[in-house]
C-alpha cells in the first residue's frame, strides 16, 4: 500500500501546553485509521495541524508527495483533505443544498453555481438527507446535521477524509446508519481518519488504530493487538473494558 | 434575474426622470439622492453580503475626492479622473482590506474608521499637492449656466448609481457572492470547503469602495471646492450604515430605499426643526430601527421577504 499522509515529529505548543510532541505517523491509501485517546490528548489539533488551522511547531507534513506543513486551511482543501467537524459547522442559513454546493463550488476549480448544486443533490441523496434538500441548515436535527458536514466534506472530492466524531451525541440508530455510510465510503477507496469514542465503531470499521495521550502517540497498530496493549488500557481504556475483553474472548 | 433586482433596477429608472419635474433644488436633492444611494449600495457589498461592518466610507469619498480634484486641476478630462480615482479605489481598498480583514467584528469596524482619520491626516499634511486644509479648488467643469450644470451632474450621478447596482446585482447572483455569503455565515467553514477567504474579503472591500472614490470624483467637481473636515467628514461613515439598517441588511433593493428614505427625513427634518433636526433625526431613526428591525424591505409579504433577505 503506498502512502499518503506522513508526519515526521510534528509538535504543536499553545504557548506553554505542548498539544502535540514529537508525533510521526503514517498513513496508507485506503486505510480506516482510527484515532483514539482521552480527551485533551490532541486528536483534534492533530486534525486541525494536518489541514492547516493550527500549523505545526515543528515537523513536517507530507501528503500525496506534497510538503504540505506550511498551506493555508483553503489551499489544504483544494488537495484533497477534508474533514468533518465535532461542533458542526454548517451555514446556517443556507438550504443543506447549498451548504453542500459551497464545498463542491469552491474546493473544485471550474466549478459553476449551477454544476455545484447538481452535484450536492447527489450528495445529498448518498447521506439520506435528499428529502430535507432544500430545508435550511438551522433547521436540521443535530443527526442530519452531522450527516450534512459528511456531505459537504464528500463534495470535496476527498482524497483523505478526517472524520472528527462524527457519533458524538447520537442515538444508537443514527449511530448504526452513520457506522453503514463510513463502510461505504472506505469501500469507496476513501482513505479515512476517524476520532471516535465508541470503541464498537472503532473496531467495526477501522483497519488500524492509533492512540494519543498528553500529545504522544503511544500506540500504533491493529485494532486487536492495541486494545491489549496495557498502556493503551491505562491511559485511557480502562481495567473494566479491559477485563470485559478478555472474558468475551 | 429576480423581481426584486429587477424592481431596484425599475426604482432607479423613475429617478432618471427627475429633471422632467423640477429645478434646481430637485435636481440638487436628486445628485444626493443618487450619491447617498452609491454608498449604502457600496456598503452592502462589505457590510450586508461579507458581514464585514465598515466604517470606511468616508475615507474612500475623500480619497476620491481628491484624487479626481488633482487630477482636474492637472487638466486630465473629468471622466478619465473619475475613472482614475475609481481604479485607484479599488486596489487601495483591495490592498488594505487584505490586511484589515483579518480582524472581525468590532475590531475591524474600528480598524476601517481609524483609516478615515489617517486619510485625512495624509490629506491635511500633503499641503503641496493638496492644499492642506486650505482646501482645494477645482476648476469648473463646463460652465454653461446653473441649470444646464445641475443637470450634467445629475446624470454623472445617476449613471454612476446605475453601473453600481448592476455590479452589486451581478456581484450577489456570483461565485463571489455566494462565497461573501459563506463568509458572513461561517468563515472556518469557508476556509475549510476550500475558499479563500482573504482574497473574496479584498475584492468585497475594493469594491465597496471604487464606487464611494468615483462618487467623491463627481461630488468634487460638482461643488468645485473641497476641504479635508468636508469630505472626510465621518458622517459620511456612518450614513450608509443606517440607510442599510433602515432599507433592509444585504438586499440591494432595501438599501437603495433605505438611502432615498434616509435623505427624505433628513431633508424634512432639517427643514422643519433646523434648530434640533440632529436630535429628530436621531429619534426617527432609532424608532426605525425598533419597530422595523429588518429594515423597509421587510413590509412586504413574509415569503418575499425569505428570497430577498440575503444576497
Amino acid at each position: 500500500m503506498s502512502e499518503i499522509l506522513h508526519l515526521s515529529n510534528v509538535s504543536r505548543n499553545f504557548s506553554g501546553l505542548k498539544a502535540l510532541s514529537d508525533v510521526s505517523i503514517s498513513v496508507s491509501r485506503g486505510e480506516v485509521l482510527g484515532l483514539i485517546g482521552p480527551n485533551g490528548a490532541g486528536k483534534t489539533t492533530l486534525v486541525n495541524t494536518i489541514c492547516g488551522v493550527t500549523p505545526a511547531s515543528s515537523g513536517a507534513v507530507t501528503f500525496d508527495g506534497r510538503d504540505i506543513t506550511r498551506v493555508k486551511t483553503y489551499q489544504a482543501a483544494r488537495l484533497g483533505l477534508s474533514r468533518t467537524f465535532q461542533i458542526v459547522q454548517p451555514f446556517a442559513e443556507f438550504t443543506a443544498l447549498d451548504n453542500v454546493a459551497a464545498a463542491a463550488l469552491f474546493s473544485q476549480p471550474g466549478e459553476s453555481l449551477k454544476s455545484a448544486r447538481e452535484e450536492a443533490r447527489a450528495h445529498l441523496a448518498f447521506v439520506g438527507l435528499d428529502a430535507q434538500a432544500n430545508q435550511s441548515a438551522a433547521t436540521l436535527t443535530l443527526a442530519m446535521r452531522k450527516r450534512l458536514e459528511l456531505a459537504k466534506a464528500l463534495a470535496m472530492k476527498p482524497k483523505l477524509l478526517f472524520l472528527d466524531e462524527v457519533n458524538a451525541g447520537l442515538n444508537s440508530a443514527e449511530v448504526e446508519r452513520a457506522t453503514k455510510l463510513i463502510h461505504q465510503l472506505a469501500a469507496g477507496g476513501i482513505t479515512i481518519v476517524m476520532i471516535e469514542h465508541l470503541m464498537k465503531v472503532v473496531l467495526n470499521v477501522c483497519t488500524r488504530i492509533a492512540v494519543l495521550h498528553n500529545g504522544q502517540l503511544i500506540a500504533d497498530g491493529a485494532p486487536r493487538d492495541v486494545i491489549k496493549n496495557p498502556a493503551v488500557v491505562d491511559a485511557y481504556l480502562g481495567q473494566q473494558y479491559a477485563q470485559r475483553n478478555a472474558a468475551r474472548g | 434575474m429576480t423581481r426584486v433586482n429587477l424592481a431596484l433596477l425599475l426604482l432607479i429608472a423613475c429617478v432618471a426622470s427627475l429633471p422632467l419635474f423640477g429645478g434646481a433644488y430637485a435636481l440638487r436633492l436628486g445628485t444626493i439622492a443618487c450619491m447617498y444611494a452609491i454608498y449604502a449600495l457600496s456598503w452592502n457589498i462589505v457590510g450586508g453580503f461579507a458581514g464585514y461592518p465598515s466604517f470606511a466610507t468616508a475615507a474612500f469619498f475623500g480619497f476620491g475626492a481628491y484624487a479626481t480634484g488633482i487630477l482636474l486641476n492637472k487638466g486630465v478630462p473629468l471622466s478619465v479622473a473619475v475613472i482614475g480615482s475609481l481604479v485607484m479605489c479599488f486596489v487601495l481598498a483591495a490592498a488594505l482590506g487584505a490586511v484589515l480583514l483579518r480582524l472581525r467584528g468590532h475590531y475591524f469596524a474600528i480598524a476601517s474608521l481609524s483609516l478615515v482619520e489617517v486619510f485625512r491626516e495624509l490629506v491635511n499634511n500633503a499641503t503641496d499637492l493638496t492644499g492642506g486644509g486650505m482646501g482645494l479648488n477645482i476648476p469648473l467643469a463646463s460652465g454653461s449656466g446653473i441649470l444646464a450644470d445641475a443637470t450634467f451632474f445629475f446624470y454623472a450621478m445617476w449613471g454612476l448609481l446605475l453601473i453600481t447596482a448592476v455590479v452589486v446585482i451581478i456581484v450577489s447572483a456570483s461565485k463571489l457572492g455566494f462565497g461573501l455569503n459563506c463568509i458572513r455565515q461561517n468563515e472556518t467553514a469557508s476556509n475549510m470547503v476550500g475558499l479563500n477567504s482573504t482574497l473574496y474579503k479584498s475584492i468585497a472591500f475594493g469594491l465597496s469602495a471604487c464606487f464611494v472614490g468615483a462618487a467623491g470624483g463627481i461630488y468634487a467637481a460638482w461643488v468645485h471646492y473641497i476641504d479635508p473636515s468636508d469630505v472626510f467628514d465621518i458622517l459620511y461613515s456612518v450614513k450608509p450604515i443606517v440607510m442599510a439598517l433602515m432599507g433592509g441588511l444585504g438586499s440591494p433593493l432595501g438599501v437603495v430605499c433605505g438611502a432615498f428614505v434616509y435623505l427624505g427625513l433628513e431633508e424634512v427634518v432639517w427643514r422643519n426643526y433646523i434648530q434640533i433636526h440632529s436630535g429628530v433625526l436621531g429619534v426617527l431613526i432609532i424608532m426605525l430601527l425598533l419597530f422595523l428591525p429588518h429594515g423597509l424591505i421587510s413590509l412586504r409579504s413574509g415569503m418575499f421577504w425569505r428570497k430577498a433577505k440575503h444576497v
